[in-house]
């Protein structure tokens, strides 16, 4: 059953989470990120229900995997559980009836993650590593120093369209609007209770679709005219038999690319700030990293577990399933709470302290298991640790100085702004 | 107990002692074998602790199952011989196995 949603923004305080009967227990209420309040709610459906089934929300009824090893067994199983047609827990509205192969199964996800998937290959981002590094260098040394600015507009937005541009050979003076676009994409209250107005969307969508479009043709032109095929999304899709045809496919078209929008955008740009942030709560960590930037890696993979910018992802069980002793239907909806099973101290030591220097940091959920695993892991990895490598060549301290506003999403794990003053070294 | 060795794509070679019993990947973490990141622990989930068999070996061992295949089909630089080394179980009958580390894990 759907609950029909309200698109009040007014903040409601909600309930602690021990306040409500377990079978009420609504994690897919898009204030809990919002509020920051969702770890003591996801803690009890671990402790308590870690198959916790939902009858109704505005997202139709569904079940919670909460537990880290329960999760694991659901992202990898992708024959008993299918990704289609949609991984966000609300169904498509109508305008955004895309196909993407994140939401495809075998052999069709297969063959369409295959024609893109090299240009985050780890052989082709050695060769991106300067560019990164100088544009980093260039934005730090561009801060206002020791005055309050909004880390999130001025760094993390920044960052990743710069890079998104560079992967999609997009013009980089409109590089914002792929921020926008992801944005739209991402933010539709029927599929994951974030708040935006369906007309924008709609004509958002269109514009991306007509952009990418134009673009597609000029990359098409440019080849024919001889010149020499390039590395960028774009041409590599051109350049595969099994995607060479997708703009005649303008569900497939527009659908893939909003996913490597996407995939590009919330992600990086949230754990950017989720860094930031996370070393303000513990600032200990902060003193470890000034003394040991070898570091660094291993924290970029602690950061990425703490924020877990993707909250979840969804699936369809494709067959009876028992769990925990209870029943998944056949054509149940299941929903993988990864920032839960980043959580769990089941398997993660202390899951609620941020420790840099962490053991097996690199095990965690943010990247997903399974054959969707996130394809751009090392990409992301490697930005962050490039920013971190030149934040402390420059700076003495990153200081969270004042309240940080989060998104209104239950897939979206982000900050809106986050207002820091840095500290030169 | 079965000798195994693992060579670094930089060609530096380790010859290590491998209890019986235990995976592959499993003993190159116990060793501290450098190349092997094993994200996800041994559930032939993450594709990160790939390894290329030497082609003497690459008939000798058991076939990859349908999982392993569809994992190793997501790597970017697939090689004969790309196995993940978390689904294979050391044995006496891999004494003397020589596996190669690729130069990037996916």
């Amino acid at each position: 059953m759907n609950i029909p949603f309200t698109l009040s923004s007014a903040v409601e305080p909600l309930p602690q989470a021990h306040a409500i009967p377990l079978d009420q227990l609504d994690v897919s209420d898009p204030r809990l990120l919002e509020q920051n309040i969702w770890p003591d709610y996801f803690k009890r459906l671990r402790d308590e229900a870690p198959i916790h089934y939902l009858p109704a929300s505005p997202f139709g009824a569904f079940w919670s995997i909460t537990r880290f090893d329960d999760i694991k067994f659901v992202d990898s199983n992708w024959k008993l559980f299918s990704s289609e047609p949609v991984i966000v827990i609300g169904d498509r509205t109508e305008d955004m009836e895309l196909d993407m192969f994140i939401a495809m199964d075998p052999p069709k996800h297969d063959q369409q993650r295959k024609a893109v998937q090299g240009v985050v290959a780890p052989a082709n981002l050695t060769q991106m590593e300067g560019l990164i590094r100088q544009r980093v260098g260039s934005i730090l040394d561009n801060l206002p120093i020791g005055e309050s600015f909004n880390w999130v507009e001025h760094v993390s937005v920044e960052l990743t369209s710069q890079m998104l541009a560079t992967l999609f050979g997009f013009p980089f003076e409109d590089r914002h609007k792929l921020i926008y676009w992801s944005d739209m994409a991402t933010a539709v209250p029927e599929m994951t209770g974030a708040i935006c107005d369906p007309e924008e969307r709609m004509s958002a969508m269109g514009e991306c679709a007509k952009t990418f479009s134009g673009l597609w043709h000029q990359r098409a032109a440019e080849q024919a005219a001889g010149q020499p095929p390039g590395f960028d999304l774009i041409q590599l899709l051109q350049n595969n038999e099994d995607t060479k045809d997708l703009i005649e496919r303008p569900k497939e078209f527009l659908g893939n690319l909003i996913l490597l929008i996407v995939g590009g955008n919330d992600t990086t740009r949230n754990s950017i700030s989720g860094g930031v942030h996370a070393l303000n709560q513990f600032p200990a960590e902060f003193d470890k990293l000034r003394a040991d930037p070898g570091l660094i890696p291993n924290m970029v993979s602690e950061i990425i577990r703490w924020q877990t910018p993707l909250a979840h992802m969804r699936r369809i069980a494709t067959e009876d399933v028992q769990m925990h002793g209870q029943t998944i239907r056949k054509g149940d909806k299941v929903v993988m709470w990864y920032l839960s099973g980043n959580r769990d101290e089941r398997v993660i030591d202390q899951a609620d302290h941020f420790m840099i220097d962490r053991h097996n940091a690199r095990q965690h959920l943010s990247f997903g298991f399974g054959i969707h695993r996130c394809m751009g892991n090392r990409l992301a990895e490697m930005q962050l640790r490039v920013l971190w490598e030149e934040i402390l060549q420059r700076f003495h301290w990153i200081e969270v100085v004042g309240e940080p506003e989060y998104v209104r999403s239950n897939f979206v794990k982000g900050f809106k702004s986050l207002p820091v003053k840095i500290h030169p070294k | 107990m079965p000798q195994i060795t693992f060579i670094e794509y930089s060609d530096k070679s380790h010859c290590v002692d491998a209890e019986t019993g235990k995976s592959l990947m499993q003993i190159a973490i116990d060793h501290g074998i450098p190349g092997i990141d094993a994200d996800c622990g041994g559930s032939c989930a993450c594709g990160t602790c790939h390894v290329i068999v030497h082609e003497t070996w690459q008939g000798k061992l058991p076939t990859a199952q349908e999982e392993e295949m569809a994992m190793l089909d997501m790597t970017p630089e697939p090689q004969p011989g790309s196995r993940l080394s978390c689904q294979l179980t050391v044995t006496d009958a891999l004494d003397g196995l020589v596996v190669r580390l690729p130069e990037f894990q996916m």
